[in-house]
C-alpha cells in the first residue's frame, strides 16, 4: 500500500467519525457504558481477591515442642521446617514469650488466670510459628511438618495446630467470592458485546449504501476495509480512554473517602497506584478490539458481492 | 469488440427468467439506447455488463474479461473501465460534490494532485465547477446526476452505463444531461442507456435494442422508441 493511501485512509477513517455523528455517539455510548459496568466490576473483584488474600494470608502453623527439648534440638527442626517448598517463614517462640504473648492477648481477664506463673513454673512448651506461601496448601504442609516426627523416636513435636476445619470453611467461602466475581465479569464482557454488536447492526444499514458504491467504482475490499477499520480502532480507543478517566476518577474519590470509615472494619481498598494500569490496559485494550470487531463485522456482511 | 453477449441467459434464484438467449455485439464508441416494457430485461442486461449480476449461461466479454468467469478479487478493476449512472444518482450525501468524484479516484490510488485536477475538470466538464463545496441535497436533481455522471466519467472509463439516467429528471433537464452524454460520447466513451424515454430516443436517432421478455425484439442502428408512452 502507498503511503499516501495509507494517510487517505486515516484521513477518511477520522472523518467518518464526525460526518456519521450520531452513530459514533451511539457506539462510543454504548462501549462506554458496557466497559464502565465491566470496569467497577473488575475493580470490585480486585478488592474482593485482595481482602481475601489478605484474610488467607493470615493463616498461619502453629508447630508445639515437647516442653523439655532442648535448644540444639530446636534449632534441628526449625531448620527442616525452613526446606519444606511451601514454607516462607519460620518465627521460633520461646515459652517465655509465649507466655506474655499469651498475658497480652487475655488482657485484664487473663490476669487472675496467669497469675502465680513465671519464668519457673511457665507451663507452656517452646513453638514455632510456620508461615506459608500458599495458604490453600497449609493442610499439606503441616502433615509434612507432623511427618518429622517420623524416624525420631523422641517425637519432638507434640501437636501441629493451623485451625484445621475452620481454615477449609473460610477457603470455600473466599473461593466461592472469587468464582462468583469471575462469572459476573465474563458475564459483564458478553453483555457488553451483545449491546455493541446491536449498535453495530444498526451502523450496517447505515453504511449499506456506500459500500455499494464503493464498490460500484471500483475499490478493492481492501480499500473499502482500511477507513472502517480506522474508524472502530478510534471510536474504540476514545471510548475506552473516556471510561477509563472516569472510573479511575471515581475509584480513587472512593478510596479517599472511604480510608477511614472502611479502615475501621479492617478493610483495605487496593490504592489506584497499584491497580489503574491493570484497569487502563483492560478497558483500553478490549475498547480498541471491540471498536476494530464491530466495524469489521459489519463492512464483512456488504463485501460479498 | 467492447461487449459482447452470445447466448446469454440469466435466470434469478426465485425462478425468472431475466434473458433468455441473448447474443449482442456492442463496438467500441458507439451509442445505444436500451428500450422495452418494464420487467423486460433491460436492468439486467446492464448489470451483467458491470457484474453485478452473473450470467447463467453463455458468454460474456466486457473490455476483454470474460465476465462469467471473472475471480471476485479482479471484479473492482473491470469496474474501473466502467461508469454506471442511476436514476436515482447514488451520491454520498455526507460528501460533498468535490469528494464525491474524488473519491472515484481516490479508490484507484491516483497521486493526490491528480485527482485535484482532474476532478475540478470533469466538474467543470458538467458545468458544476462552482458548486463544489455543496452537499448534494443542496443541489437539484438534475445538479445531482451532473455529478453522478462527472464521477462515472472520472476515470476515464470505456464504457458508461446508463440506467435511465433521465428517469426522475423534468424534460429541460434531461435535454442537459443527454447533451451532456453525448459529448462524453464524442470524447471516446462507449455509452450503453437504458430509457423510457420517448422523445429523447426519436430525437438522437443512435442505435435502438428493443427486449421482450428477455430476448432482444429488436436492433436497429438508426432506430425509434417503438412504443407508445
Amino acid at each position: 500500500m502507498k503511503l499516501s493511501t495509507l494517510l487517505r485512509h486515516l484521513r477518511e477513517g477520522f472523518k467518518n467519525i464526525i460526518r456519521n455523528g450520531w452513530m459514533s455517539f451511539a457506539s462510543i455510548s454504548s462501549i462506554f457504558f458496557s466497559l464502565f459496568l465491566l470496569g467497577v466490576f473488575v475493580l470490585l473483584a480486585l478488592n474482593i481477591n485482595s481482602m481475601a488474600s489478605n484474610i488467607e494470608s493470615q493463616v498461619q502453623i502453629r508447630v508445639y515442642l515437647q516442653t523439655d527439648i532442648d535448644q540444639q534440638k530446636a534449632n534441628q527442626l526449625e531448620n527442616k521446617i525452613r526446606k519444606l517448598s511451601d514454607v516462607s517463614k519460620v518465627e521460633f517462640v520461646s515459652k517465655e514469650k509465649g507466655l506474655e504473648l499469651l498475658r497480652k492477648n487475655l488482657g485484664k481477664d487473663g490476669d487472675a488466670l496467669l497469675d502465680g506463673y513465671d519464668q519457673a513454673s511457665n507451663p507452656l512448651p517452646d513453638s514455632f510459628t510456620v508461615e506459608v506461601f500458599d495458604p490453600q496448601n497449609i493442610a499439606a504442609t503441616a502433615s509434612q511438618i507432623t511427618a518429622l516426627n517420623n524416624g525420631d523416636e523422641t517425637k519432638p513435636i507434640t501437636s501441629v495446630k493451623y485451625g484445621q476445619g475452620t481454615v477449609e470453611k473460610m477457603f470455600k467461602i473466599t473461593n466461592a467470592i472469587r468464582n462468583i466475581g469471575l462469572i459476573v465479569v465474563i458475564g459483564l464482557g458478553v453483555t457488553a458485546m451483545f449491546l455493541i454488536s446491536t449498535t453495530i447492526k444498526m451502523t450496517i444499514l447505515a453504511r449499506r449504501r456506500e459500500i455499494g458504491i464503493m464498490k460500484l467504482v471500483g475499490a478493492t475490499n481492501s480499500f473499502i476495509r482500511w477507513p472502517f477499520f480506522v474508524e472502530g480502532a478510534l471510536i474504540g480507543i476514545v471510548a475506552s480512554g473516556i471510561t477509563t478517566v472516569v472510573v479511575l476518577m471515581a475509584y480513587s474519590e472512593l478510596v479517599r473517602l472511604n480510608e477511614v470509615e472502611l479502615g475501621l472494619l479492617m478493610i483495605k481498598l487496593i490504592p489506584v497506584a497499584d491497580c489503574g494500569w491493570k484497569i487502563a490496559t483492560l478497558l483500553i485494550g478490549l475498547g480498541s478490539l471491540l471498536g476494530v470487531w464491530g466495524s469489521v463485522i459489519s463492512v464483512r456482511k456488504y463485501l460479498k458481492v | 469488440m467492447l461487449i459482447e453477449m452470445q447466448d446469454i441467459w440469466k435466470t434469478y434464484t426465485d425462478g425468472t427468467h431475466a434473458l433468455r438467449g441473448v447474443s449482442v455485439r456492442i463496438d467500441r464508441n458507439e451509442f445505444v439506447y436500451l428500450v422495452g416494457p418494464s420487467g423486460a430485461g433491460k436492468s439486467t442486461f446492464m448489470k451483467l455488463i458491470y457484474r453485478e449480476e452473473v450470467p447463467t449461461k453463455g458468454q460474456l466479454s466486457v473490455n476483454g474479461f470474460n465476465i462469467g468467469k471473472l475471480k471476485p478479487r479482479k471484479i473492482p478493476y473491470v469496474r474501473r473501465n466502467i461508469g454506471v449512472i442511476f436514476q436515482d444518482f447514488r451520491l454520498l450525501p455526507k460528501l460533498t460534490v468535490y469528494e464525491n468524484v474524488a473519491f472515484a479516484m481516490e479508490v484507484i490510488e491516483a497521486p493526490r494532485r491528480l485527482i485535484k485536477k482532474r476532478t475540478m475538470e470533469v466538474l467543470d466538464l458538467v458545468g458544476l465547477k462552482h458548486k463544489h463545496a455543496s452537499l448534494p441535497a443542496q443541489l437539484s436533481g438534475g445538479e445531482q446526476q451532473r455529478v453522478a455522471i462527472a464521477r462515472a466519467i472520472v476515470n476515464n472509463p470505456t464504457v458508461i452505463v446508463a440506467d435511465e439516467p433521465t428517469g426522475n429528471l423534468d424534460p429541460e433537464t434531461s435535454w442537459g444531461i443527454m447533451n451532456l452524454l453525448e459529448e462524453i460520447n464524442f470524447r471516446g466513451a462507449t455509452i450503453v442507456m437504458a430509457t423510457h424515454n420517448k422523445e429523447i430516443v426519436n430525437t438522437m436517432r443512435k442505435r435502438v435494442i428493443a427486449i421482450e421478455n428477455g430476448n432482444i425484439a429488436r436492433d436497429e442502428a438508426r432506430g425509434e422508441y417503438g412504443y407508445e408512452t
